[in-house]
């Protein structure tokens, strides 16, 4: 590809990285902004940086690491892998360590790195976690990748790819009262399938898009990987500058917009009139389905956290509709705040006080439960309510329980009721 | 990768299996290879996880390998002594660790529809091939840059030539 050929945000971004044919499906090395692990993927990569040899990461203060899927320490296993992942950021002198309860505004990775400003629109930001992707709402290319990639690209500085095709996906119409950026991905995934965007890079855009909060846009970008995508991203706008000019400091503010005439591979467009809010049945996020064909399911337990739905937002939701009611008999309902900053927002906001009437349990921010770790383990038979990104058969425990997607609204109702309902049902009684 | 060709028995797996259901979280806090293999494919339906024998090679469908970016699938895979797969097509995060990690995949939907659980497979690298009795089908070549990881026998090795090269240690 010549300069002077149009280019897509994903392409843009990768040129100003130093790869040097943009050309979908060519391959080059990209130079990182920031590398970030966590317990369960810095496992391994610390073997593996050790197996390369290399003394030194190449720079200390472009490595992000997160004790935050066995975090507080589950067992002694998970403590002693903790410890490892401790001990590497101290003598490699790594500042950007987090772990909860020792460390401020500790949390999730992909909530808690935009909130401390280390995520600005034209990043490119390899991640040793597949819902990388997430850091697309903030303009930037995330990406996840394996352990032996992490390994490389904390002593390189550099990463290997292999260029996207792009995928615009554009949102029209208006959004019903329930409907939120959860919604919006699983109306990509019931078209696009868990495969339909097989290492693509999406662009979502449209009157849709431009309307929506950050929250809800890392909502849309974290679940692109479910589809197969490589990353997914809002090009950045006055909303994105808004979110982060008191949080990025120490850099200026660039959005990367595509040229006018970028080439896409595939070009979606999703009207949301009259679209109710959705639900991914088990065992696939792409099982998706309007809420009213699942209506009656029994819920044993309500899960609201994760990576994609545990911001301020998705407890603000949570509590409209079961503040002021209890949750149901025979259910229980998990809060996970994502962040420290989300929990002490919430508190704030009176959010926590309204989840223990209700007779919800609150945790520390953790990934938990939603990969199967801790905090929230599914018995075998038992159904699950969860707003975070897989369904996967055991995803969440015993290989016969099963887990329903959906946003915090139906969260809240299926909370109070003990069933999937519609959110509307509920506030309308 | 070692050998110019390989052969063995081969297991054959469905659609879209998912780094969860072939290393299930619950598991992600082990870090001994051979403990992670005994629970490989654990919650993934059927038998295929405790009939794996080493030497096999794995045939799956579409889209294997999807889902989390999990390390720890490979390592169990390699642990039970798995000698490749072949599929119809991979996940993205799971073709590049296993390119990273030196597991030799390899793309064929038409070899991935034709053989069935327990047949004897071969895969000729050099020749760009597999073949199962009197059948065979050819494998598209891989993308130069691909063959220069795998020829160093990985990433690992990769990256230390490139440290050496561009001066850094």
């Amino acid at each position: 590809m010549t300069d002077t050929q149009p280019r897509t945000v994903a392409q843009q971004i990768l040129a100003a990285h130093g790869v040097e044919d943009v050309s979908p499906g060519s391959f080059g090395l990209a130079r990182v902004d920031l590398v970030m692990a966590n317990d369960v993927s810095g496992s391994v990569a610390l073997r593996e940086f050790e197996r390369i040899g290399a003394e030194r990461v190449f720079d200390p203060d472009r490595i992000a690491l997160f004790a935050d899927h066995f975090a507080p320490a589950k067992d002694v296993r998970s403590a002693e892998m903790i410890g490892r992942l401790r001990k590497f950021a101290r003598d490699q002198g790594i500042s950007h360590y987090w772990e909860a309860g020792s460390t401020l505004n500790a949390g999730i990775e992909h909530t808690v790195l935009p909130e401390e400003g280390l995520i600005a629109p034209g990043d490119f930001i390899p991640g040793g976690d597949s819902h990388t992707c997430t850091y697309g709402a903030f303009g930037a290319f995330g990406t996840g990748v394996g352990s032996t990639d992490i390994a490389s690209a904390m002593a390189l500085g550099e990463l290997w790819v292999r260029v996207p095709q792009s995928v615009a996906v554009s949102y029209t119409g208006t959004t019903g009262t329930y409907v939120t950026g959860k919604d919006l991905i699983l109306a990509y995934l019931a078209r696009a399938g868990v495969s339909g965007a097989t290492y693509a890079a999406l662009e979502f855009s449209g009157p849709v898009i431009e309307r929506l909060t950050i929250d809800e846009r890392m909502a849309l970008c974290n679940m692109a990987v479910e589809a197969g995508a490589k990353t997914g991203i809002v090009a950045a706008d006055q909303t994105t500058l808004d979110w982060l000019s008191d949080k990025v400091t120490d850099r200026p503010l660039e959005p990367v917009t595509a040229d006018p005439d970028a080439e896409y591979a595939d070009s979606v467009e999703i009207s949301v009139d009259g679209m109710p809010p959705l639900i991914a049945r088990p065992p696939s996020p792409a099982n998706v389905t309007e809420i009213g064909s699942v209506s009656g399911v029994r819920v044993d337990q309500v899960y609201v956290g994760n990576c994609s739905n545990g911001t301020i937002t998705d407890l603000q939701q949570l509590c409209s509709v079961i503040g002021g009611r209890q949750v149901a008999p025979g259910t229980r309902l998990i809060v996970v705040p994502a962040s420290q900053r989300v929990m002490r927002q919430a508190l704030k906001e009176g959010l926590i006080e309204t989840i223990l009437e209700a007779g919800g349990m609150v945790s520390a921010p953790t990934c938990g439960a939603c990969f199967g770790g801790h905090m929230g383990i599914l018995a075998a038979g038992e159904v699950a309510l969860a707003t975070t990104n897989r369904n996967f058969r055991g995803r969440m425990g015993h290989p016969d329980s099963s887990v329903f997607l959906g946003n915090a609204y139906v969260a809240g109702a299926a909370a109070v009721t003990g069933e999937l309902v519609d959110p509307a049902e509920v506030l309308d009684r | 990768m070692s050998a110019d060709a390989i052969e063995g028995r081969a297991v054959v797996l469905g659609h879209d299996v998912n780094t969860d259901n072939i290393l299930p979280g619950p598991y992600l806090n082990l870090t001994d290879p051979e403990e992670l293999g005994r629970h490989l494919l654990e919650t993934y339906e059927g038998d295929a996880g405790k009939r794996i024998q080493p030497g096999d090679i794995l045939v799956a469908g579409r889209n294997f390998g999807m889902g989390s970016s999990r390390e720890q699938a490979q390592i169990a895979i390699l642990a039970r002594g798995v000698q490749a797969i072949v599929a119809a097509s991979f996940a993205r995060i799971f073709l590049r660790n296993a390119v990273n990690v030196g597991l030799p995949v390899i793309e064929s939907p038409e070899a991935s529809a034709a053989i069935a659980d327990g047949d004897h497979v071969r895969i000729d690298f050099t020749a760009g091939r597999i073949e199962r009795r009197d059948e065979h089908w050819r494998v598209a070549q891989r993308p130069a840059f691909l063959s220069e990881i795998i020829d160093a026998g990985g990433l690992v090795e990769w990256t230390r030539r490139r440290l050496r090269a561009t001066g850094r240690t």
